[in-house]
């Protein structure tokens, strides 16, 4: 992107898991303020991208700047003190804590009340059912609920950067969609940038504003995200759209243009 | 009848010890899935502290047991951060070695320091009773109970209504979700093993006028406490002070009211006991994870 100092910019990161190398050489930057994605297959690396930005995997290669200063080998928890958030695969709730408890942790680093119990008004705003569920033990959620609950307890944090992985996993389109829409709001209204990983290519599309396509470890292509629903590659291999040939036949093993 | 309660008396205070000391497995296995197996040694290591500030250094008794409570829980922590944490990664028995490892150091550091006899503090409970009507109980083991009771309840107040307590819950059940969160986690598992090793001190001191401290007294306790610690649900806080509550009235009544012999072995049977009819403990429930 062109933007003059990206917020979050990762170059030539290259991690592993054990002799396995899952990230071969990425790099991508988030400007303040925007929504960007990372499409890709399973195993792509998406989640490691992630990891590595939020300090639970040290990359060997490479570096993770965030506001200009490099992160990189930085303790998680010293990566969300300076207002880098992740919402991981799988939601990952503390299942015997309740609702309540849970956005307490969320905003474990915040100091000043006032503000805190602000943030909560505001996340009941967006998701009107976890105030009906503050003592329940978050265990006792349904997916979606735990869900929203996962992005509100990051956002209890007020973070600069939010790294949103998979928040479309296991639910109903439904809800998808409603998450998707509170996504949306918490950019434009709060100013979060969003760091977004989906497997759900179309919804991903749709919300960000720029995207990175992530093949084996490598980014293959990258472009604002009108032009990537634009590309027939995208198109055929991501959304899922069929193009007949001279035949009336699908091709099935057509190649994809970066191989 | 009297007798029964005289004994239920004893068997309470002697498991209220046992309690402490399973708190102490239940607080680390819980935060980091390590059983730590020199937790007995703590508990000896604090009654020894406890003597070197009031036999030897003649303090007050108090402040003697204050200040052995928070050395212990230095101790804890550096215990973690020098024995643990350098091999945390490894495989779980590696870990679960070191444990043993660093109980048998203890034991034969503290034989070399403090020597093989058994020491004795005086306490304010040493030598008073309190009687109600024919029953006679004494001090020693009512101070033991009483300092259970509040101590439990001081724990619980720490870990539901402040923000660290609920984070160090937080962190037990999720450790990465806890990194998430911005909580340092690192310093949450130091904290934990102070907390046990505070808690093991106080066991130590108080138990101090009733079995006198010597080396080994850590072990055999420990030994009694793991199939308390197990009753109870391995990783249920309550669970570990009513199964050492359990387990130290079966003891006392078994070794009043039945053959030699069966007063050690009454604790191993009910335990065996437990794990054919519910694996799981009294109060512990196998987590669930919703995907």
């Amino acid at each position: 992107m062109s933007d003059a100092q990206p917020i979050l910019k990762v170059s030539n990161i290259e991690s592993y898991y054990g002799p396995i190398m899952a990230i071969r050489g990425v790099s991508l930057s988030l400007s303040e303020g925007k929504i960007v994605t990372v499409l890709g297959a399973n195993g792509a690396g998406k989640t490691t991208i992630l990891k590595t930005i939020s300090g639970v995997l040290d990359p060997l290669k490479g570096a993770v700047e965030f506001e200009g200063k490099s992160v990189q080998r930085m303790d998680p928890d010293k990566i969300v003190r300076l207002g880098i958030s992740h919402v991981p695969e799988g939601r990952e709730v503390f299942p015997f804590l309740t609702v309540r408890e849970n956005l307490a942790m969320g905003g474990f680093l915040r100091t000043n009340r006032d503000e805190v119990a602000q943030d909560l008004e505001r996340i009941y705003g967006y998701f009107p059912r976890l105030k009906e569920r503050l003592d329940q033990p978050a265990g006792q959620l349904s997916g979606g609920e735990q869900q929203m609950l996962a992005i509100s307890r990051a956002l209890m944090n007020r973070p600069k950067v939010l790294l949103l992985d998979e928040p479309s996993l296991g639910l109903s389109p439904l809800l998808v969609k409603e998450i998707f829409g509170i996504i949306r709001r918490v950019n434009a209204e709060q100013g979060v940038s969003i760091l977004l990983v989906e497997q759900n290519a179309k919804k991903a599309l749709e919300t960000a504003d720029y995207g990175y396509v992530l093949e084996v470890g490598r980014v293959v292509m990258d472009d604002t995200c009108a032009r990537l629903m634009q590309s027939k590659d995208i198109q055929e291999f991501y959304l899922g759209a069929k193009e007949d040939s001279a035949r009336g036949e699908r091709r099935w093993k057509k190649k994809k243009t970066w191989r | 009848m009297l007798d029964f309660i005289q004994q239920l008396v004893s068997g309470v205070a002697l498991g209220c010890i046992y309690g402490l000391i399973a708190l102490g497995f239940v607080l680390i296995y819980k935060t980091t899935e390590v059983v730590n197996f020199a937790q007995g040694e703590l508990l000896m290591l604090g009654g020894f502290f406890a003597f070197t500030f009031i036999a030897l250094l003649g303090l007050n008794y108090w402040i003697g047991f204050a200040l052995a409570v928070v050395c212990m829980a230095a101790f804890g922590a550096a215990s973690e951060r020098f024995v643990l944490r350098p091999v945390l990664g490894s495989p779980q028995f590696s870990i679960v070695m070191a444990t043993v490892g660093l109980g048998f150091f203890l034991r034969s550091v503290a034989g070399m320091i403090w020597g093989t006899d058994d020491l004795k503090i005086d306490t304010p409970f040493s030598t008073g009773v309190l009687r109600i009507g024919d029953l006679v109980l004494a001090h020693d083991k009512l101070s033991v109970i009483v300092a259970t009771a509040i101590l439990c309840i001081a724990l619980y107040l720490f870990f539901t209504k402040t923000q660290l307590g609920t984070a160090m819950r937080a962190t037990s059940e999720n450790m990465l979700a806890a990194y998430y969160m911005g909580i340092p986690v690192k310093t949450v598992v130091s904290l934990t093993w102070a907390i046990s090793a505070a808690v093991a001190a106080c066991a130590g001191v108080l138990l101090a006028p009733i079995t006198f401290i010597h080396s080994n007294v850590g072990l055999v306790l420990a030994l009694k406490a793991f199939p308390a610690a197990v009753l109870g649900g391995f990783g249920s806080i309550p669970g570990a002070v009513v199964g050492g509550i359990i387990i130290g009235v079966i003891e006392n009544m078994a070794g009043f009211y039945l053959a030699q012999g069966w007063k050690d072995v009454a604790p191993h049977i009910v335990l065996l006991t437990m794990l054919l009819l519910k694996p799981e403990g009294l109060f512990g429930h196998i987590g669930r994870k919703k995907v």
